[in-house]
């Protein structure tokens, strides 16, 4: 208890040192006029100097330490911790813009990356700490036996956490090169070393910890906006309660939008570029790349060319809509694949091995959903305040005085003002969005707050990139050292040799995670929208059936990974590149298809092979009943090295 | 730490699995049925100026989940020590 008191005491003065500071910047910049680029300098350099000095103190070589922070991580300190590894660049930056475009459908999101938690408690976090292993590998080897089910687990293991990884570097980019004027390639690698500062010296130990520190940023970052709106716009500082108001005025102002003439004559000219690309596509005779091209610019106009109703006499917007048939199906499946594929994310799942004991793994996961709650709960009024926003100081404004953020904005390429039918004013329609990613970071600059606030968005975006890349290096590079070299290369390698093994790993990790975001591919975003569904029917029902079922064996399990995988990727890859469509379900919902496999072939494979020997039974048995460290002890053999 | 009769085992057990049938039917009902399927039907009402569906989309079941969990780590964690499972520091 004494121990959690001091911890109180610490992240109790770090957040009002934070707060303090952020109000001091606040004055300089009022009073002395402070330009923003400053006030960029100072965010960053004062948040990476944190995590720096965290990583620093906190370093170890310890082996429990090392891999799983001593398992000595308070349930509450542990769930902050996990709600940053968990929320990245996309849940701070991406997801309220998805949200503020897509209406209803986008709540998929919200509700999928929180009620996967509910099946992360019920089905595995307490048990899989209860077994007592270092990695999710760990786990399929000691739980299955044998090399091939570790070696598969790597391998999903890498995959999931790589491109997962890279879109978190190519965030951090985006926000260095926007905010401070830095190249984005230097972006990239300015934003690493705050990174490998802590994996390197300190493992799972220091990356808890600075986790805990990026936590507090990027939950306090993300409210200031919108409570602040609230407060000017209805006198409440409690957006959640507020944004159903502006859910109201969104809705009249969408149905004007609709009516206005000269919206209507702005959407009539984008219709007539769809029907153009629409002639010449069907003429024939264009090339395949300049086909290509045309579809691309046709899926643009025909948005444009879409009213935010359906219909003059409509009285309910688009956003409120709830889809039918199809779009419900899809609503539905999306949904469910992310909640198991939270579910299912090694850099998630480790987490629970650094608590203390079974009871408080489960106090963990409440605790985490709880963190994590605090900023999805906000996000659907963050959307709803940027949308507002957009409508109150965008649409009706002259050409020739667009608003400051336009001009700032602009070279990012996310978006483009144009005035379609030259009338001088912005209409909705004229408003192209090419990606929602500038609507977290721009919405406070959109409503005219003051540059600090933007500054501190920006502090809160890096640390919610930086602390995924923090969980998600260590994953992959313990999968290497620990999982590879140590359990299939070489048994006889010392704690010393693999903890200089894993750090060198990190490091290249990073570089060529680092070297691949340079290149800013259009298909790393979609990549990792896959890696959920990935991830979800790979590991979780091997994960899941290891646990529940004690008739699940070797050959069961690895068939069914391998099945599962398979099915997800050919719907994936099929869908996306091939038309393939079976209900017409989107590509990223793929997992609806591969779980029931992966789920089907364990139970089948595992009932025509031997039953798994009786040690294992026993061991799968006991892991029901939390009785400390008796059955880590037995297990332990097999799974943990020798400790240092 | 008494080793733990068969019987109690299986009780334990079953009040497991009996509390995680619940939370998850309450789960399922609340994110597929009442933020999903029904939502448009919801959504006719209005709640705090929100559609009822669309509330219960973006943060009623954001709550319930959250309460969920915090109710099974607390009656798992009393059961646990019910039965002294509870490790000992």
């Amino acid at each position: 208890m004494k121990r959690t008191w001091t911890l109180d005491k610490i992240f109790g003065l770090y957040t009002l040192a934070f707060l303090g500071v952020t109000i001091l910047i606040g004055l300089a910049e009022y009073l002395l006029g402070l330009p923003p680029t400053w006030i960029g300098w100072i965010f960053m350099a004062l948040s990476i100097g944190i995590y720096v000095v965290i990583g620093i103190i906190t370093r170890t070589s310890e082996a429990d330490q090392y891999y799983v922070a001593g398992r000595r991580v308070p349930a509450l300190y542990n769930g902050m911790a996990t709600g940053s590894d968990w929320m990245s660049a996309a849940s701070f930056i991406s997801m309220a813009g998805a949200l503020s475009v897509q209406g209803f459908s986008g709540l998929a999101y919200v509700m999928g990356w929180t009620g996967g938690y509910l099946l992360l408690a019920v089905f595995l976090g307490p048990y899989l700490r209860q077994f007592g292993a270092y990695t999710i590998p760990d786990f399929l080897d000691a739980r299955y036996g044998g090399n091939i089910p570790r070696i598969v687990g790597v391998v999903a293991a890498i995959a999931c956490s790589f491109t997962y990884l890279i879109a978190q570097v190519t965030g951090v980019g985006l926000i260095v090169s926007r905010f401070i004027g830095l190249d984005f390639n230097i972006g990239v690698f300015v934003g690493l070393l705050g990174v490998l500062f802590c994996s390197v010296l300190g493992g799972m130990r220091s990356v808890t910890w600075t986790q805990v520190a990026q936590y507090i940023i990027l939950i306090i970052s993300y409210l200031v906006p919108v409570v602040y709106l609230s407060w000017s716009i209805f006198s409440i500082p409690i957006p959640e309660l507020t944004y159903g108001q502006l859910l109201q005025r969104n809705n009249a102002r969408a149905i004007e939008v609709t009516r206005d003439v000269k919206e209507k004559e702005t959407r009539a000219l984008w219709q007539k570029d769809v029907d153009d690309i629409d002639a010449k596509l069907k003429s024939g005779g264009v090339p395949e790349d300049d086909a290509e091209k045309l579809s691309a610019q046709r899926a643009l106009a025909l948005r444009q060319a879409m009213a935010p109703a359906a219909s003059d006499d409509a009285t309910i917007s688009r956003y409120l809509t709830v889809p039918t048939g199809v779009g419900m199906w899809n609503f539905l499946a999306l949904t469910f694949c992310l909640m198991v594929g939270t579910a299912g994310l090694p850099h998630i799942l480790t987490r629970y091995y650094t608590t203390p004991s079974v009871q408080e793994a489960r106090t963990s996961v409440a605790w985490s959903l709880f963190f994590i709650f605090l900023l999805y709960f906000t996000a659907p009024a963050y959307a709803a305040f940027a949308r507002f926003a957009i409508y109150a100081r965008l649409v009706g404004t002259q050409i020739a005085e667009l608003p400051r953020w336009v001009t700032l904005w602009a070279p990012a390429g996310l978006f483009e003002v144009v005035d379609r039918n030259g009338d001088g004013l912005v209409q909705w329609a004229d408003f192209v969005i090419k990606s929602t990613d500038f609507v977290v970071l721009a919405t406070p600059e959109i409503a005219g707050l003051p540059f600090v606030i933007t500054g501190l968005v920006m502090a809160g975006g890096l640390a919610a990139a930086l602390s995924t890349a923090d969980g998600l290096l260590l994953t992959i590079a313990n999968a290497f050292s620990h999982d590879l070299y140590y359990n299939v290369i070489d048994r006889t390698a010392s704690l010393k040799k693999r903890l200089t093994i894993t750090k060198i790993l990190l490091i290249a990790t990073a570089l060529i995670a680092a070297w691949v975001a340079t290149y800013r591919l259009a298909i790393i975003v979609e990549l990792v929208a896959w890696a959920f569904s990935l991830a979800g029917a790979s590991f979780f029902p091997a994960l899941v059936m290891g646990i529940w079922w004690t008739r699940t064996n070797r050959a069961g399990a690895v068939a069914g990974m391998i099945a599962g995988l398979l099915v997800t990727l050919y719907y994936m890859i099929g869908s996306r590149f091939y038309g393939v469509s079976w209900f017409g379900t989107q590509t990223i919902a793929s997992a609806i298809f591969g779980l029931p496999v992966g789920f089907l072939v364990i139970w089948i494979v595992s009932l025509l092979t031997e039953p798994p020997p009786r040690a294992i039974q026993e061991i799968v048995t006991n892991v029901r009943y939390p009785q400390g460290d008796k059955v880590r002890a037995a297990t332990s053999g097999a799974v943990t090295p020798t400790r240092a | 730490m008494a080793e733990l009769t068969q019987q109690q085992k299986e009780a334990y057990w079953r009040y497991n699995i009996w509390l995680t049938t619940v939370l998850l039917i309450i789960w399922f009902v609340t994110a597929y049925i009442i933020s999903g399927l029904l939502a448009r039907w919801f959504n006719q009402v209005t709640f705090l100026g929100f559609p009822l569906g669309y509330y219960m989309a973006a943060q009623g079941s954001l709550a319930i989940f959250v309460i969920e969990i915090a109710v099974y780590a607390y009656l798992m964690n009393k059961k646990d020590r019910e039965y002294g499972m509870v490790e000992e520091e």
